[in-house]
């Protein structure tokens, strides 16, 4: 599997926030544990409404939580 | 590892293990070429009619194990609830294990218009159920390690 076209800064926005743990933004979004590990290590690109979710807990915006690199993206035209 | 990669490869094992332990079983003292056509249609019959409810039942035990010992060892809550990911890799994997077992089924209607012994439906049917449940797990196991 290829480098993922959308990246993130979710680790790096828990550190942010207290070193918030994975299980703690888990619970605050409504998913487990190992979505949010997918989610970090760019294994699965969330919905846009778990994006807002995680995006409102760090109180910033999903554009700068999320990164699309259309360069990877295989199905660009 | 994660939960749902553990629970997989123990879901796998113990799929193995139950089928092969019940085909040992249940072929102990039958033979569906020396059989006749009727005692064949009631061994199969029966074959299916047994396997379902015992797999349900030692899969459930088996799992009730995983989930104490799991508990133990890291200390952790399994997830109680199927978010997105769950769910998507879920249909994935249901739509390929479907496919596996509509090719088996479909293969399974050769021996019905051909020469073949009516007993190699049964036989492929069986197996195609057997492939399709391990076609399922491989594939939320290969998803939940490589990613969606």
């Amino acid at each position: 599997m290829g480098k993922s076209a959308i990246t993130n800064t979710i680790r790096k926005m828990r550190f942010l926030n207290g070193e918030m743990t994975q299980q703690q933004l888990a619970e605050q979004v409504g998913v487990t544990r190992q979505t949010i590990v997918a989610i970090e290590n760019d294994k699965y690109s969330p919905t846009l409404e778990l994006a807002f979710r995680i995006a409102k807990v760090f109180n910033t915006t999903v554009e700068e939580l999320f990164t699309y690199h259309p360069e990877l993206d295989k199905h660009k035209k | 590892m994660s939960y749902q990669e553990k629970k997989n490869i123990m879901s796998l094992i113990s799929t193995v293990l139950i089928f092969s332990g019940y085909c040992l079983y249940m072929f102990q003292d039958f033979s569906p070429k020396e059989a006749t056509l009727e005692e064949n249609l009631h061994f199969w019959g029966s074959f299916i009619l047994i396997l379902i409810p015992v797999s349900i039942v030692v899969k459930i035990v088996i799992h009730i194990f995983f989930v104490i010992l799991y508990r133990i060892t890291t200390q952790e809550e399994e997830p109680d609830f199927m978010d997105e990911l769950d769910k998507l890799i879920e249909l994935r994997s249901m739509r390929n294990s479907h496919f596996v077992f509509i090719i088996g089924f479909v293969l399974a209607m050769v021996p019905l218009v051909t020469e073949i012994p009516v007993y190699y439906t049964f036989i492929t049917l069986i197996g195609a159920g057997f492939l399709a449940e391990l076609v399922s797990i491989s594939t939320q196991l290969y998803f939940y390690r490589k990613g969606i």
